[in-house]
């Protein structure tokens, strides 16, 4: 058991002192970025980069990465209590997270998403620490047709859960579509959809598609029904962290397979996103309460938390093993190898034994400072809704415009937000479901891209799709979730419907 | 808000200009950022020009270069458009400079966005970057040759990817299909990174990364270099995989196939600079060039380090822009 033997190491390394208050700043930085809307994890690691020049690359890796971790846990507190996802994989979590503050459960909807995110990094740790070799293996395996066919099975198992008609879930993800095909097409490098328009240029990015559809709109939606929060009766105290704790062990089931879908989606660089929206899809489909899914369920925050951190942080792992970024943040902490002299690839592992098991050992205890750090704010988290509404919504309106300008510092982001947020008011009005518009806007033009990759490759055959082992049984996957419903319905017609097992 | 823009402008012009005055001059007179310099990359995370311009801030930051911090800023969106514009509509800013792979040529010839590098102020080549053609370990192939009678006899299915489409990758595998008949499935990818990996994975059967986007794979046993699109032998003699040193790979024409292609790492600056404000940037990456950090990173990444300034580099970027709009017509990759 060499590894074991390293990880100890590395956790020697990280106890020491001023590698535990580079930890616990890291945390508090990261809470405060993942908060602001807009300026994500990436953003904010990379605004503080410079800030660990001066330190050794080990403890700069660890406040890096605990900015990171903080980040992560800071993006469930506006999605549950504002209804705006900071960061994209926060979206899932405002389904159930959101309708729970509401009802006044604030406390347990954050306790549930803060401990999930937990779970889920604690299990991609040990998977890095136990398998990263094998792992980082199986990520090469992804070329484009297995990545199709991961963004197939995303779209799948959303597709047909949400309680609105299903002509408008399509409505609504086409225009998603359209709008993600907005920009530069990389197949060709041709521009689409720009009308001429520099500023379109670049497309519509998703955190200010977002930003304005969820965050605006809920303003605009709020103002129509008489100006308060509902939900102020939150308890504030941290019982409720007791209480919902003694509540979570029953979704054991739950976090374990979002525990593995976000591992999966990690390694191979899907990402977050799909995990969570994939990982709540499943969800709903499997659960015994998944038809109330939507209207804050716990089970609906556990879901996509989990899977979400989960990839989060095994997304890490392609990066030091590949040299290629799971998600922007780790494109950003990449960058921070690079300046310390450290070449990122197959041989870190081998090279830089010292930094490797290092920030390992740091992610769990990062982890574990973090969780303790943001449960003992919950209920200073809770108390924020019983500010009126009066002096709330004006500081989220600038937080929001703020976090549009800083996307690419442009003022043309801020008056998009607000068009998405009177689009985002409208299409709420005519319930229309928003979720699928922004998985189409975030995976769209992802998913475009690695299908035509793949019939590229294959000189236009689909049979690309079913070439090999691997990327069939995404495939399969994908299309068994889709004809769920239908699977289902003829399951039983077939057997004989047991008593008590289905409620509608 | 057009107004409180200009407001805002000429608010920040005569406060530097107020803040320059009444500064100590000292008998040089030399300009200096008086606000925090944002250095722009036209390109994604994790790229060669990313890695540079990161290494580039560390090295200014530890060696207290500059009185101002540098805040390096991605705009990849349109294939570096974003980040080109960014620059032209900064007229009159000096706090802003800007790195350059190939597309400063190739994005606005293959989108028709209007920008064209002379919108630009030149301030410095700091290096030219390689090309090599890789290969996955896996494979048999030992020299360019070799590879590319492999490639004629599979007639066409051989896949080659490159970083994005229309751009230098592109290019070269259009001049290498052009000049040994070989035909490539072009796949563009993201970034070099991404494309470097789908060669490990034995997705595709070659790409033409730039040797730092690879040189880790090639450390690690997955990758090899074969030959460099160079005039001639790099000179870095230190081991860096498979007993051999940068300058034991051949040039691709040695091996038969005859082509060139370096493409520029220079710096550019927003519209308007004055010659102290060129000279000051100048200066700072003259200073860079002489740390020991630049001097790895140009070794790692087995560069051409090749500096230029002033009328010569405007000359040699002018001279570059006109060959590269020959390369994009021949291989019709011109706007229409």
């Amino acid at each position: 058991m060499e590894e074991l033997a390293n990880l100890f190491h590395g956790f020697a390394v990280v106890l020491q002192p001023f590698n535990i208050l580079v930890m616990v700043i890291g945390i508090l930085l990261g809470v405060i970025i993942g908060v602001l809307p807009g300026l994500g994890g990436a953003n904010g690691v990379a605004i503080l980069l410079p800030l660990t020049f001066s330190m050794s690359p080990t403890s700069a890796i660890i406040m890096l990465s605990c900015i990171y971790w903080g980040a992560l846990f800071g993006g469930a507190i506006t999605s549950v209590l504002f209804n705006i996802p900071g960061e994209p994989w926060s979206v899932a979590t405002t389904f159930d997270g959101y309708p729970m503050a509401q009802q006044g459960k604030a406390g347990e909807a954050l306790t549930a998403a803060f401990t999930s995110s937990f779970v889920g990094a604690l299990f991609a740790v040990i998977m890095i620490t136990l398998v990263a070799p094998l792992v980082a293996k199986f990520a090469l395996e992804f070329g484009p047709a297995e990545k199709f066919g991961v963004y197939f099975l995303a779209f799948c198992s959303f597709v047909g859960m949400s309680k609105e008609p299903p002509a408008k879930t399509v409505a609504s993800m086409m225009i998603g579509f359209a709008l993600g095909a907005v920009g530069l097409d990389q197949m060709t490098g041709q521009l689409r959809l720009t009308f001429g328009i520099t500023e379109l240029l670049i497309g519509f990015d998703f955190l200010i598609a977002v930003i304005g559809l969820f965050g605006i709109g809920e303003i605009l939606l709020t103002m129509e029904e008489g100006l308060s929060f509902k939900g102020r009766s939150a308890m504030i105290n941290l019982r409720v962290v007791i209480q919902t704790w003694k509540e979570l062990p029953r979704y054991w089931m739950t976090s374990l397979r979002s525990c593995l879908i976000g591992c999966w989606m990690g390694v191979t660089p899907a990402g977050a996103t799909p995990a969570s929206f994939m990982s709540y899809g499943i969800a709903k489909r499997v659960s015994k309460r998944g038809h109330n899914f939507g209207n804050g369920e716990i089970e609906g925050v556990v879901a996509p938390e989990t899977a979400a951190h989960a990839a989060g942080t095994s997304a890490l792992l392609p990066m030091l093993a590949l040299g290629v970024p799971g998600s922007p943040t780790a494109a950003v902490l990449l960058g921070g190898l690079l300046i310390w002299g450290l070449q990122p690839g197959p041989m870190l592992f081998i090279e830089q034994k010292d930094f490797v098991w290092g920030l390992i050992a740091s992610m769990y205890l990062g982890n574990v400072v973090g969780l303790i750090i943001v449960l003992t704010c919950v209920p200073l988290f809770a108390a924020i809704l019983r500010i009126p509404f009066s002096i709330i919504a004006p500081i989220i309106l600038v937080l929001c415009a703020i976090g549009a300008y800083s996307v690419h510092n442009s003022t043309f982001d801020v008056v998009m937000m607000l068009v998405f947020g009177v689009a985002g008011y409208l299409l709420k009005k005519c319930n229309y479901p928003l979720a699928p518009l922004v998985l189409a806007i975030v995976l769209g033009d992802k998913a475009e891209e690695s299908f035509r990759q793949s019939l590229l490759a294959s000189q236009g055959s689909l049979s690309i799709f079913w070439s090999n082992g691997l990327v069939g049984t995404i495939m399969a996957l994908g299309l068994i979730a889709l004809f769920w419903p239908m699977i289902q319905a003829g399951w039983s017609m077939l057997m004989p419907v047991k008593k008590g097992t289905r409620q509608e | 808000m057009k107004r409180s823009s200009k407001h805002f402008l000429l608010g920040a012009v005569a406060a530097i200009s107020a803040a320059t005055y009444f500064m100590p001059t000292p008998a040089t007179a030399a300009w200096e950022p008086t606000r925090p310099v944002e250095f722009i990359i036209p390109a994604g995370t994790g790229g060669g020009a990313d890695q540079m311009a990161r290494t580039i801030q560390g090295i200014v930051t530890k060696h207290n270069l500059m009185k101002q911090p540098m805040v390096v800023i991605n705009k990849s969106g349109g294939a570096g458009g974003e980040g080109f514009l960014d620059v032209k509509g900064s007229k009159g800013n000096p706090h802003k400079i800007i790195i350059t792979l190939s597309n400063l040529f190739t994005t606005p010839m293959a989108t028709g966005i209007p920008f064209n590098w002379k919108d630009l102020t030149p301030v410095a080549m700091l290096a030219l970057d390689e090309f090599n053609l890789w290969v996955n370990t896996d494979k048999p192939f030992k020299t360019a040759k070799e590879f590319i009678d492999a490639a004629k006899t599979a007639n066409g299915t051989f896949k080659m990817a490159g970083t994005g489409s229309k751009q230098e990758d592109q290019i070269i595998t259009e001049a290498i299909q052009k000049a040994t008949g070989a035909k490539f499935i072009y796949i563009p990818e993201r970034g070099g990174g991404a494309v470097a990996v789908q060669l490990v994975g034995n997705h595709v059967e070659s790409t033409v990364n730039n040797p730092i986007e690879a040189v880790a794979h090639w450390k690690g046993g997955k990758l090899r270099p074969l030959c460099f699109f160079d005039s001639k032998r790099v000179t870095y003699k230190e081991v860096v995989a498979e007993g051999k040193s940068w300058a034991d790979i051949p040039t691709c024409k040695e091996q038969g196939l005859d082509i060139v292609y370096l493409m520029l790492r220079g710096i550019f600056m927003s519209p308007g600079a004055t010659k102290e404000q060129v000279d000051f940037y100048v200066g700072l990456f003259r200073k860079v060039r002489d740390t020991p950090e630049w001097k790895k990173l140009m070794e790692d990444g087995a560069f051409n380090t090749t500096f230029m300034t002033g009328d010569a580099f405007t000359k040699w970027v002018a001279a570059e822009e006109k060959r590269h709009e020959e390369l994009m017509k021949a291989a019709g990759f011109m706007a229409k």
